[in-house]
């Protein structure tokens, strides 16, 4: 296997783009990643998107995506794993270029929300979930985690303070990041005061629908080094699945594949937990985050609620969760998430993230987790500054 | 909703059969082809017991167009007395006294409507046994 580099990133403003199609969003967020690595050609292109389909009746997006940008012929592959999509195109793209298929690959990453009705996002996001034994009796993407956070509290004693603390805290990195959908700072009295969408959680538990993409080109470390490009190397990478059923798990309250994905990407790196210095994580909704940093193994089964109240996971907390703004702030077009949660991982590396949420200590090794549906599959990918 | 991909479900959500591995006793609901646990591929038709109790729950607000007119409404998961879990709406309750724990059992209704002249979906719901 090869070492690999992400030698370019680029992403546009994210939020509700009526003025934009799917494949002028796509196209706009790989030329910035194509000009930020400075390549002359692509070998190749992977594109995470959960659904084209139902948002806006187009499939074929591989052909479709790299015909706009100007690549007819290359080889386009589109991959889907619902909300994780973006994450397994990148993991795609790393299998190429370490295989020695391509040299420079292009991972991106789209998804365009808003050209159905709130209805029809919800049908089209609802198809992560066991259609027939889920969506069938009624469950929506919220009651889903809805049902994970209840159990968590029953289990743990979370509470509605450390569901909020999680939204506050990102909305406060969003608030920096000027790509972020939602850049506006929250408290707590907000988010416990606004309206119930599945209880015990509310819009402000929620990420948002979303327009967006994200692109990042990786390549072998010897062409990055003649590129001159600071080198961030992908030192570990996890994938794994899960029933997609929620009921057909034995534990509601923790994401075995998540706990899979990184034992994965960890042995690979040759790293443990404490190694990894800050990640981006699938706060889809604030449920998420407390569970995904217990899964990965950041905090203890119970505790991660407690961490976020405690700025643990703050930007000057002992292990910084989500500096982007996570998908909260930032914005969840599911395609593109798991490709954007390695732009700010790599921004954080280079020492780049904008605005004041750039770690002061600048960090070596971060990671990066992307879910599908309710933890039906996880992406894990680590990073470290070569 | 085509009637046949309702149709080919109404062994479970008519009669809740599941199917019981013939050699590790693992009991599968839906059916399945191979067993989850042991990998056997033969199974024996099983019906599941109609009572248990509830492991987590929430009051959905928000409802996809077809459960409108019915919202709020609760969903929940249940453990049954065997120990197969599965999810359903919680009917024909207050759904603030709802807690983990509730005890309940299940009973064939009418789930969902497909629009004006869709099919009607029929299957089970769980009533919480203090009704």
């Amino acid at each position: 296997m090869r070492d690999v580099a992400v030698i370019g990133v680029g992403m546009n403003k994210w939020g509700e783009l009526w003025e934009k199609s799917l494949r002028d969003i796509f196209v706009e967020a790989a030329l910035a990643a194509i000009d930020d690595a400075g390549v002359d050609h692509l070998d190749s292109m992977t594109v995470g998107c959960m659904t084209g389909g139902l948002f806006v009746g187009q499939e074929h997006l591989g052909s479709l995506l790299a015909d706009y940008l100007g690549y007819k012929n290359l080889p386009a592959t589109r991959v889907e794993s619902a909300c994780a999509s973006g994450g397994l195109a990148f993991r795609t793209a790393f299998i190429e270029v370490a295989s020695g298929m391509s040299d420079i690959v292009l991972a991106g990453g789209v998804e365009k929300m808003t050209d159905v009705s709130g209805d029809g996002a919800t049908y089209a996001l609802a198809t992560a979930a066991d259609q027939e034994y889920e969506v069938f009796h009624g469950a929506t993407f919220p009651g889903l985690y809805a049902l994970m956070a209840t159990a968590h509290m029953q289990k743990y004693g979370t509470t509605r303070e450390m569901l909020s603390a999680v939204a506050v805290k990102n909305h406060f990195n969003g608030s920096m990041n000027p790509f972020a959908q939602y850049p506006f700072k929250t408290t707590r009295e907000e988010v416990e005061g606004s309206v119930m969408v599945a209880s015990p959680l509310r819009i402000m538990d929620c990420s948002p629908i979303t327009d967006g993409a994200a692109a990042v080109i990786l390549t072998t470390i010897d062409i990055a080094k003649k590129l001159g490009k600071p080198i961030i190397k992908i030192i570990g990478s996890g994938h794994a699945t899960d029933s997609i059923a929620l009921h057909s798990r034995d534990d509601m309250t923790t994401l075995l594949s998540t706990t899979v994905a990184a034992e994965k990407a960890l042995k690979m790196a040759g790293k443990s937990i404490k190694d990894i210095n800050f990640a981006e994580v699938h706060d889809c909704f604030t449920i998420a985050e407390i569970v995904v940093t217990e899964s990965l193994g950041i905090f203890a089964p119970g505790k991660g609620g407690e961490a976020a109240v405690k700025g643990e996971t703050g930007l000057e907390g002992s292990f910084p969760i989500n500096t982007s703004g996570g998908l909260k702030s930032k914005g969840h077009p599911v395609g593109a998430t798991g490709v954007a949660q390695v732009i700010e991982v790599v921004k954080q590396l280079r020492g780049t993230a904008e605005n004041g949420r750039q770690l002061k200590k600048r960090p070596k090794i971060g990671m990066t987790q992307n879910m599908g549906g309710s933890g039906g599959s996880t992406l894990v990918h680590i990073l470290e500054v070569a | 909703m085509f009637p046949a991909r309702s149709h080919r479900e109404y062994p479970h959500r008519y009669r809740l059969e599941a199917g019981k591995c013939k050699k590790c006793g693992k009991i599968v609901f839906p059916h399945r082809l191979i067993c989850p646990v042991c990998g056997h591929r033969e199974f024996e038709k099983v019906t599941l017991p109609d009572t248990g109790k509830l492991v987590t729950f929430s009051v959905i607000r928000v409802a996809p167009s077809q459960f409108v007119d019915q919202a709020p409404y609760a969903i929940g998961i249940a453990e049954l007395t065997n120990g197969v879990k599965l999810l359903a709406q919680i009917t024909d309750c207050d759904v603030d006294k709802l807690a983990v724990g509730t005890e309940i059992r299940i009973e064939f209704r009418r789930v969902q409507t497909d629009g004006h002249q869709g099919v009607l979906s029929y299957g089970y719901k769980f009533v919480p046994k203090w009704y």
